[in-house]
């Protein structure tokens, strides 16, 4: 009886473990299944046009289609010949024009990114903190603009910030004399970006501090704590993921902006994704214009990926 | 540029859906088969008349699809890069001249194009400079590169309502008093630099980078009276009085004047070749080399060189055409409208916009940065 017990006991823990240790495969399998979709997209729409991009970035511009050198050609019948010509990235460095766009670009990102921070802050803050049932209403608020073409939206600005537009109408029927330039001018661009960026900084702003626990707040006012020396120590520091987060996903696509500078911005409005246009289209120059492109994302991509770097130690070193 | 975006992305929906067209009919003409009766066109913003697509497809029968782009540029790197899907293109002779070096273009076989005696010999000779021997394309419609202006403000700036000379706007002095009024100019680098050269009295292509650099410093002490360098937005703003100087196109600163004069309050807007002589341009009717229907795309060319129908898109668009039959078929204050068609005394000054070298290229598009934003 004990050893018929002993034995049932065996070969359930055999089945189990057979069964926990095939279960463990699935799960494994499902992991590299799961990583393996947005490894197969990074590959696939990242890497690829990488490659291709960096392939015409080290090749010569030409009259002809395609307007670049092939990288590869048949030296003799056998012999392979592969040509790279890095003087495209050694020109970006001769001509002060590059340099200066690309820190334009970043500065003129930085300020957008600070701006829409210090706005949108309070409002992702409001809208954590308003009733439950507000909460869904005001981020489809926030939402809503996406509902139209971001170029229409870049355009109705046009129509608002023009010298005769609607802005100038209002104030001038308040009693303002000459009308205000603010087409095509910088302020026109920030406007643009913090505008349009406005809602990637929210959102996860939004998160972070919706997910705070309050009771900290609380205890931090109990133990005599002023609301402003708690909102430093104690909300910022914890909703650090979202401030990061928010300002990485404007600063990104604001340093490469073509379409708002173009549109709203000034002749003087020299920014890379401009510079970069004007080398692929006005001088028919690929390779040069690719080159700009590798450049730009290595400069802004590196320091990006040590930033992150170094966060993740952090958490790390903190646990 | 402002409608370049949009007009891109509009087109590059269309090219997928030509594309995908395409290739079917592609391997349906190398196997030796007729062509379907479809036709891929891609011209100008604004720049046909009403009904000529309607006319082409009533009398043969071929399904057109009619794109637009408003930049030589986009046109131009599309077709480097190949593949197109479109049968029939309208780049500029400057750009032509560099497309056809590149390979970019079927010669036309002439005899699928009996209207070619209609069209007239002087702009045929003008654009064989481009074009070598009229082999690869036929002209469209031409115009020039002029000076439009408001005569009104004009006379309260600058004491007089006529402008007849480049130095309207290339004399500082001048600039700076049409500044108050707004005075605009084409980002079109090469094009307000030759018309630069034209004014100091050089040759707008000779390539040489001294007078370049001539040009540079002309522009570069003209420049901070200018309101923006832009190539369409002076349409809208000479007919509403927003601007009063404009180096632009002629054909669109006739449109301008359409439109000030169809205002609630009607804003005057005249056109002037400068008496030192202008650019003078001309859009080109071509055939990519991979187009997959060149049989109908020859009839759509021949279709256009129809005295009627060249004479129907003019007096619609207000730019002149090569069409020497059509003439006296286009109404009368179109072709007497020495904006449209110069007298034989201004067409003698006009020069024509040779294509350049890269190396040219380069230096010209970094003098125009330089005077754009001052780096």
């Amino acid at each position: 009886m004990r050893l018929a017990e002993l034995r049932a006991w065996i070969r359930a823990l055999g089945t189990w473990r057979w069964a926990s240790h095939r279960l463990r495969g699935w799960r494994q399998g499902g992991r590299t299944a799961v990583m393996g979709v947005p490894t197969l997209w990074l590959l696939l729409f990242f890497l690829v046009p990488f490659i291709i991009v960096f392939k015409i970035s080290v090749s010569d511009a030409r009259l002809g289609m395609p307007p670049y050198e092939p990288l590869f050609t048949w030296a003799q019948a056998q012999v392979m010949q592969l040509k790279l010509n890095f003087a495209n990235y050694a020109f970006l460095f001769e001509d002060a024009l590059y340099r200066n766009a690309y820190l334009n670009s970043v500065v003129t990102a930085g300020i957008s990114t600070l701006i829409c921070l210090l706005i949108g802050y309070p409002m992702a803050y409001g809208i954590a903190r308003s009733k439950p049932a507000w909460r869904n209403l005001l981020l489809l608020l926030v939402m809503l603009p996406f509902w139209t073409s971001f170029l229409l939206r870049v355009y109705a600005w046009i129509g608002l910030l023009r010298t005769d537009g609607v802005i100038n109408k209002a104030l001038m029927f308040l009693g303002l004399d000459e009308p205000l330039v603010m087409l095509q001018t910088n302020f026109a661009v920030y406007l643009g970006i913090v505008y349009s960026y406005l809602p990637f900084m929210i959102l996860p702003l939004y998160t972070a501090i919706e997910r705070l626990d309050l009771t900290l707040l609380e205890a931090a006012a109990d133990l005599g704590c002023k609301p402003t020396k708690a909102f430093l120590r104690i909300t910022v520091p914890l909703t650090k993921g979202g401030i990061i987060a928010g300002c990485m996903l404007v600063f990104i696509p604001a340093v490469g902006e073509f379409v708002i500078p173009a549109l709203l911005g000034g002749p003087d409005s020299l920014m890379i994704g401009r510079v970069l246009w004007e080398e692929f289209f006005n001088n028919r120059d690929w390779p040069v214009a690719s080159a700009v492109a590798i450049a730009m994302l290595l400069l802004l991509v590196i320091p990006i990926m040590i930033f992150q770097r170094a966060q993740g130690a952090r958490a790390g070193a903190h646990r | 540029m402002h409608s370049t975006l949009r007009v891109g992305l509009v087109a590059l929906a269309a090219i997928s859906m030509a594309a995908c067209g395409g290739k079917k009919e592609g391997a349906d003409a190398a196997a030796g088969k007729p062509e379907a009766k479809v036709l891929f066109v891609y011209n100008w913003s604004d720049y046909i008349g009403e009904t000529t697509i309607a006319d082409f497809e009533a009398k043969t029968g071929i399904k057109v699809t009619y794109d637009v782009f408003d930049s030589n540029e986009v046109l131009e790197t599309k077709l480097l890069a190949g593949r197109t899907g479109y049968d029939v293109v309208v780049p500029s002779a400057s750009f032509l001249e560099r497309q056809i070096k590149a390979g970019v273009f079927l010669k036309l076989d002439k005899s699928k194009l009996p209207n070619l005696v209609n069209m007239d010999p002087d702009i045929m000779a003008r654009v064989a400079l481009h074009d070598p021997g009229n082999e690869h394309s036929i002209n469209y419609l031409w115009g020039t590169t002029g000076i439009g202006y408001n005569p009104d403000k004009v006379k309260a700036a600058l004491g007089t309502d006529t402008i007849d000379s480049w130095a309207a706007i290339f004399e500082p002095g001048n600039a700076a008093k049409l500044a108050k009024c707004g005075l605009s100019v084409l980002d079109a680098p090469s094009e307000v630099i030759d018309s630069a050269l034209i004014y100091l009295g050089r040759d707008p292509n000779s390539e040489s980078l001294e007078d370049l650099k001539a040009a540079e410093e002309l522009l570069v002490k003209v420049r901070p009276h200018v309101k923006y360098f832009h190539s369409s937005q002076y349409i809208n703003d000479l007919a509403t009085g927003e601007i009063c100087v404009a180096l632009g196109w002629s054909g669109d600163v006739l449109q301008a004047r359409d439109r000030g004069a169809e205002a609630a309050t009607p804003v005057n807007v005249a056109y002037a070749v400068p008496k030192e002589g202008a650019i003078s341009w001309f859009d080109m009717l071509a055939i990519p080399a991979d187009a997959p229907h060149p049989d109908n795309a020859h009839q759509f060319i021949n279709f256009i060189m129809e005295p009627e129908v060249a004479a129907g898109i003019t007096d619609y668009v207000a730019f002149a055409n090569g069409n020497a039959a059509s003439f006296e078929l286009i109404s009368e204050d179109v072709r007497n409208d020495v904006s449209v068609y110069p007298t034989d005394e201004v067409k003698k000054k006009l020069h024509p916009h040779l294509a350049e070298s890269q190396e040219y290229s380069r230096e010209l598009n970094r003098a125009w940065t330089r005077v754009r934003t001052g780096q």
